[in-house]
């Protein structure tokens, strides 16, 4: 079975009396454990298709599965859980929760959302404070952290619950280039170490070229397919 | 389900001034029920005691119709021996009986043999009457309760009367009454003590021995008008009430029907309604504990689930379930109810311990009341479960629509 098939997908909002058409009929699909990139423009339609890949929203047409699943036949609840379940995510402003450590921020999905014990919990959440190099600054809340440190705690709470997939929206949109690539590095070091396939979306034209399979999408439509990086 | 409470207390540690003045407002309004139930129940206790204490009695049981021709005092409604001694017999076997006093009333012309006035009066046993009435005693103004209470001869006048008739311990009075069969008959009698007048029925009543208005009245048999009853609990007066009334009910008259009536102390006097009317007022300062309550929740938890609208759009993009995301801000809405009363109970506990501790008095005419304001457990938990479930209640709502919120929509907002 194929990790994410898209098959003439299409997404059309209202806005007022007005029919916006983001995505304009795609095809593809991506392999587990790959490194993909969504690369375009602003109003390109990334943002929408990774939250239909996220099960975050709904395809207008056209049929979306992710792992096995149709994205079209989850009501409210059972995408909650399946995203609970198998997919991670990582914004571009970080989305830290404010009140919480670093470590509570990483323990959050696995307290609230999947029940894990404490002593597994605490095993879960020190491998990855160890693995995005986080490890002394465990105790600190987001607003005492630099932004790649707490991008580095944001992808470290994506993988906490042992996703399938994880889909990241401009994930370096608010660092500087050195970060930026620092972490495009460890998400690739987190996809080699947990097979973790990763999906972000990016208009930098310097970040997409870390990508290892990229699709370029301009108006709703891609316009060039899944092209893997030699 | 602690997780949820630790993760609540953060969110609101996180808006320090917002759940400070809320919890204020809590425990301010908890604090005024308190003190007010507490204050306004020792002055309810207070009177009803004087009540009771000085005249009424708890219960009294009366012929039937006697009470609804009561202003007559009319004495072919009294109670013959043999009821009476059904009365005694029934009272000496109840454990909720502390006392009972038996009592012949009548109206009479009262004369200082230059003024003449009319005077209700009370012939009591003194032992009896001291017994199941003990504020009596206090109620002397003039005079001491010789002889257990007034001794054969003697007379106890109202202070109204004394002072607008001019008497003083010691002087020499006429009682003349009116007799069953209509014919008039008199007695002289010495004052022996003039008593604060009190409120309600009989607070203004003249008071001679059992056996001086049986002769005044000519009565040829033992008969009385009413008993009262004084109980060891009055806070269990309807259930001792309904097992006097049970007790009597094989009382009857010739055609078989009960022939005694058992009324309670608020079915007789008018300040039941004062009674009453404070209840109300409790219930209305209640009733404005749950708006304050309410209004301060709500607008707390408004004000949280908007301002972290991106925070729900991440916390439900993540997997957290619809669920769960209104159990948290509920369990918002709860913390402040329960820590609001907490601190309202204690520092209302506080201030009733200084209250006390203050010995405050007030003057009422010339009846004086110390202020001794107590809360019973019962009003604690009301109180408490009330704030907590208002406080609940009035975070459904913003809980309901930050678990509805659409993830997406949600984390686009700014």
């Amino acid at each position: 079975m194929t990790f994410i098939r898209a098959e003439h997908l299409i997404k059309t909002y209202r806005t007022g009396e007005v029919d916006v058409s983001a995505i304009k009929g795609m095809d593809f699909t991506i392999e587990p454990k790959s490194f993909v990139a969504f690369v375009g423009p602003s109003g390109s339609g990334k943002t929408t298709l990774l939250n239909m890949i996220g099960c975050l929203d709904h395809p207008t047409s056209g049929k979306l599965t992710v792992i096995d699943t149709d994205v079209e036949a989850l009501d409210r609840r059972a995408a909650a859980d399946f995203r609970g379940a198998n997919i991670g995510f990582i914004f571009q402003d970080f989305n830290l929760i404010p009140v919480l450590t670093a470590y509570e921020n990483i323990e959050y999905p696995l307290l609230m959302v999947q029940d894990w014990d404490a002593s597994r919990r605490r095993a879960r959440v020190i491998e990855l404070l160890e693995a995005v190099g986080m490890s002394d600054q465990a105790d600190k809340r987001p607003d005492q952290l630099s932004g790649g440190q707490k991008q580095r705690v944001a992808v470290a709470r994506a993988l906490a619950t042992q996703p399938k997939l994880v889909l990241a929206d401009e994930p370096t949109a608010n660092l500087d280039h050195d970060t930026a690539y620092r972490i495009l590095e460890l998400m690739k070091k987190m996809r080699d170490e947990f097979g973790t396939t990763f999906i972000f979306s990016t208009h930098d034209p310097k970040i997409m070229g870390e990508a290892e399979v990229t699709f370029a999408l301009e108006d709703g439509r891609l316009v060039n397919g899944g092209g893997a990086r030699a | 389900m602690l997780k949820i409470l630790k993760l609540a207390a953060r969110n609101l540690a996180r808006y320090q001034r917002r759940t400070l003045l809320t919890t204020l407002l809590i425990v301010l309004g908890v604090l005024a029920v308190l003190l007010f139930v507490s204050v306004s129940g020792s002055f309810k206790r207070l009177i009803v005691g004087q009540i009771t204490d000085s005249m009424l009695g708890h219960v009294e049981v009366h012929r039937r119709g006697y009470v609804a021709s009561i202003d007559n005092l009319p004495l072919n409604l009294n109670m013959a021996p043999a009821m009476v001694a059904k009365v005694d017999d029934a009272l000496q076997h109840m454990d909720s009986v502390e006392a009972w006093s038996p009592r012949l009333k009548f109206g009479a012309m009262f004369s200082t043999f230059t003024e003449t006035t009319s005077i209700r009066l009370n012939g009591v046993d003194p032992a009896r009457e001291a017994a199941t009435c003990p504020l009596m005693l206090k109620r002397f103004l003039q005079g001491t309760p010789n002889g257990g209470l007034v001794e054969r001869g003697k007379v106890l006048i109202p202070d109204i009367l004394a002072t607008g008739m001019k008497i003083k311990v010691g002087d020499m009075v006429v009682l003349v009454a009116t007799n069953l069969d209509g014919s008039v008959n008199g007695k002289t009698f010495v004052v022996q003590g003039v008593l604060d007048s009190v409120t309600g029925p009989g607070g203004r009543d003249g008071y001679i021995n059992l056996d001086d208005a049986r002769e005044l009245l000519r009565l040829t048999e033992p008969e009385v008008s009413e008993i009262a009853i004084r109980l060891k609990n009055p806070q269990k007066i309807a259930a001792a009430a309904a097992a006097i009334r049970q007790a009597l009910a094989g009382v009857t008259d010739k055609q078989g029907r009960p022939a005694l009536e058992v009324h309670t102390w608020d079915q007789l006097t008018p300040f039941a309604s004062i009674a009453s009317m404070i209840d109300l007022l409790t219930l209305f300062i209640k009733i404005m504990l749950v708006g304050i309550v309410l209004i301060s929740i709500m607008n707390v938890m408004v004000m949280a689930v908007y301002e972290r609208i991106r925070e729900i759009g991440t916390i439900a993009a993540i997997g957290t379930r619809p669920g769960r995301v209104l159990t948290l801000f509920m369990t918002e809405g709860l913390l402040l109810g329960v820590v609001g009363a907490v601190i309202g109970v204690a520092l209302s506990l506080a201030g009733i311990y200084a209250l006390n501790a203050a010995h405050l008095s007030f003057n009422f005419a010339r009846q004086q009341f110390t202020l001794a304001p107590t809360v019973g457990v019962g009003d604690v938990l009301v109180v408490s479960v009330t704030v907590i479930v208002v406080a609940m209640l009035a975070s459904l709502q913003p809980a309901w629509k930050a678990s509805r919120m659409d993830p997406i929509t949600a984390l686009r907002h700014v």
